[in-house]
């Protein structure tokens, strides 16, 4: 079926077809919309999962985990501070290799207080042991979620997933979206058996040594590892039942080009048209989108960034003291890579600030620049955004208290 | 309430253990002589769902001393890990992907989970009327770290963030926090105070409790050797005074009325307080605020018994509101397993699976 349906609608879509039975909400903007959509269709008997309203992230991510545990396909969303609320459970759910959903629509963090998006909530938990999904499409966003239950579902697996759209960009944004029509054997029957009077488990106990606390973290990894052997399984099956293709790096006019920018999610929608003017004043310019972050496609992306040039990281988040974060995983994985490309680092898109094609074209010169020797980032600040502030505080000072 | 109930005696204690010896935990613990009973009662297809807290250590990886199933969650939000568990057996039970078996949830907490930090999610899950049993092991402080003050620590109590010293002779600055009060405003299905000391009573309110759909609320007095500062084989001792000398008033809250279900022989409160190293400065005749403190805990019980109708005078038999057999005369045998049972030798948990599928 097509249809054209919000980010945040996909996303719901994707837990509708995965046939979950259990979802605990608690409302945050820009993702409320995902659990008023399921809280409808349940109430009108379209799907059958048990909703149950929770009073904070916390103890909605800790219900989540343990009904995944208690044998029920589970299905949770939020954004941002209610990440952060939850942050304490992200480490503990993967920990009990919990392997449900949670959609995550992306939002700056406070403070200052902002509905707008940028990666700082998702990537302070990117080592938590959850999967991670940035879509850039609604489609995507769709693919994403249903991707993240087969392969967190995997036995090899058996972690978490985090799907990733930006607030309002994606998430109140109309797409064109293909909906399958059922799943068929595209995701296998929940893996874990309910708790029964034969099955009482004991799960997350204590461990008394650091070595039995280190093999249980190091599992972590090595299932991250696994996963992504399975993600290429389950893009290959999902290509194959429904026509569409994923990739773990997805690039766009990236085969010929000299230059690649770097970046993640629905602002790469933006480069797209940035590139293509770019590449009208005669510089071969192309994108290099990671759709998975964890786990990390180092071969991948390495393959990718083979015979470039130059690789310009956008960065939608901001490390301060360091820069930018994925910056950092670019730069590490390509460390020691024989004629690996120049790289250049820019912050960009904090709180949902929209980069100009200049902007764009401003990275490339800088990326071709022969004395680019900044080690630090570069802040994409253009006069448009300094006239902003300029005028924000003006009126401020004309009515305000200081008038007086 | 002894009428039409299964345990009417303390012969009709269950013999089935479903806590067993081998844990780490300290000697003479009452939470886990409180545990141990209400075990006994709940039976073999209990689900606990555990809260940052001293019976964290009820299960070590990859050993067991417990029958029933485990999840530990975190401080907070151990109410929330039963609301998980008790949907996911609803809804596949309500879509026939499992059979309704009769699975009962406890959640365990310390004080500080209960009183303070996990105070929210404890409301919510009143709230949301959840099917589940709630056990409160209160011994009045942060124990697990080290005995630090909470929001159960009494009035003159020293603890390690509110010690004794030259600007504050008294300790603890605070009243009790009325936790009682603050879950029975939110009218759960089930709710009472037990002590171990009071193996009859606390069974036959889980008894009670179990015939109710809704939160079953159990506020339990958890005399704690370690902390509060006293030899292993006081714990029942410390317990039973706290009960009789009005300060831990053995009480439920059942279709909208309270009932005391022990009326104390008010034994002087001093012979309580002197058991213990925590309030060894309010014998300390050095100690200027010593007396007054005293006055103050004393005062506080006979007003709290005042507002229930009732003097505190000292008696000399002890009255029982259903006029069975307190049990506390048993209760020393409840502790054997607690004592220096070298750890490790539990049996082996069927630790959950996916812990280790990931193994390449």
């Amino acid at each position: 079926m097509l249809d054209l349906i919000t980010g945040n609608e996909a996303i719901a879509w994707g837990a509708r077809l995965a046939q979950v039975d259990y979802v605990p909400i608690y409302p945050i903007t820009p993702q409320t919309e995902i659990v008023e959509k399921l809280s409808e269709w349940a109430a009108n008997g379209l799907i059958r999962a048990r909703i149950t309203k929770m009073e904070s992230e916390h103890s909605m991510i800790t219900a989540a985990g343990a009904a995944a545990l208690a044998g029920a396909r589970t299905f949770t969303a939020t954004s941002s501070q209610g990440l952060l609320y939850a942050f304490e459970m992200l480490y503990n759910v993967s920990g009990w290799r919990a392997p449900f959903v949670l959609a995550n629509v992306s939002r700056g963090l406070a403070a200052p207080l902002t509905l707008l998006p940028d990666h700082n909530d998702a990537l302070a938990a990117r080592d938590s042991g959850f999967l991670q999904f940035y879509a850039e499409t609604c489609q995507e966003a769709l693919d994403s979620v249903l991707i993240a239950y087969r392969v967190s579902e995997s036995r090899k697996v058996m972690l978490p997933s985090m799907v990733n759209i930006d607030g309002f960009y994606l998430s109140f944004t109309r797409e064109k979206v293909m909906i399958p029509d059922e799943l068929g054997d595209f995701l296998p029957p929940y893996p874990i058996p309910a708790i029964s009077a034969g099955n009482m488990p004991s799960m997350g106990p204590t461990v008394l040594d650091p070595s039995v606390y280190s093999y249980f973290k190091y599992q972590m990894h090595l299932a991250q590892i696994s996963a992504l052997d399975e993600l290429k399984k389950a893009i290959s099956d999902y290509e194959k039942d429904f026509g569409i293709k994923r990739a773990l790096i997805d690039e766009y006019m990236a085969d010929d080009a000299d230059y690649v920018i770097v970046m993640t999610s629905s602002f790469a929608t933006m480069a797209r048209k940035a590139i293509k003017f770019i590449r009208e004043k005669g510089i071969k310019v192309g994108l290099i989108r990671p759709w998975v972050l964890r786990p990390f496609p180092r071969d991948d992306l390495l393959s990718a960034l083979a015979g470039k040039r130059g690789a310009a990281v956008f960065d939608q988040d901001i490390s301060p003291g360091f820069g930018g974060a994925l910056h950092a995983e670019i730069a590490s994985s390509l460390y020691g890579a024989p004629d690996a490309p120049r790289i250049a680092s820019f912050i960009g898109g904090l709180g949902g600030k929209e980069p100009t094609i200049e902007e764009f074209e401003f990275m490339i010169r800088e990326l071709i620049s022969p004395d680019l020797t900044r080690r630090g980032p570069v802040m994409l600040w253009t006069d448009r955004d300094q006239r902003i502030l300029d005028k924000q505080r003006s009126i401020a000072l004309r009515g305000g208290v200081v008038g007086r | 309430m002894a009428g039409d109930l299964s345990i009417k005696t303390i012969r009709e204690t269950p013999l089935e253990e479903y806590l067993h010896p081998g844990s780490s935990m300290c000697p003479g613990c009452g939470a886990q002589v409180m545990i141990r009973l209400m075990l006994k009662v709940l039976g073999p297809k209990t689900f606990i769902v555990n809260a940052a807290g001293c019976m964290t250590l009820l299960q070590t990886y990859p050993y067991s001393n417990l029958k029933s199933g485990w999840l530990y969650t975190a401080f907070a939000s151990a109410p929330a890990g039963a609301q998980g568990i008790r949907d996911a057996l609803d809804s596949l039970i309500s879509q026939g992907k499992a059979r309704d078996e009769g699975i009962k949830i406890l959640v365990l907490t310390g004080d500080g989970g209960a009183y303070d930090i996990g105070l929210q999610a404890t409301s919510a899950a009143m709230d949301r009327d959840l099917d589940f049993y709630y056990l409160c092991y209160d011994n009045e402080a942060y124990g697990n770290t080290g005995f630090q003050q909470s929001g159960a620590s009494p009035y003159g109590s020293s603890t390690t963030t509110s010690p004794i010293g030259r600007l504050n002779p008294v300790g603890t600055e605070k009243r009790k926090k009325n936790l009682f009060e603050i879950w029975k405003a939110h009218n759960p299905a089930y709710l009472a105070t037990i002590s171990p000391s009071h193996p009859l009573d606390l069974m036959q309110k889980v008894e009670e409790a179990a015939r109710r759909k809704g939160p079953k609320m159990f506020i339990g007095y958890a005399s704690c050797p370690t902390g509060m500062g006293f030899d292993p084989s006081l714990s029942i001792k410390v317990a039973q005074l706290a009960v009789d000398t009005g300060v831990w008033p053995l009480k439920k809250y059942v279709d909208g009325k309270v009932i005391h279900t022990m009326i104390p022989k008010f034994v002087p409160v001093e012979e309580y307080l002197r058991l213990q190293a925590r309030f060894r400065h309010l014998f300390d005749e050095n100690n200027p605020a010593a007396k007054e403190a005293i006055a103050k805990i004393k005062d506080e019980i006979r007003s709290y018994w005042k507002a229930q109708g009732i003097e505190a005078k000292a008696r000399h038999h002890m009255v029982i509101a259903d006029g069975s057999c307190c049990g506390s005369c048993f209760s020393s045998s409840f502790l054997w397993f607690s004592w220096g049972i070298p750890s490790g030798k539990g049996k082996p948990s069927s630790l959950h699976t996916n812990m280790e599928v990931a193994m390449l």
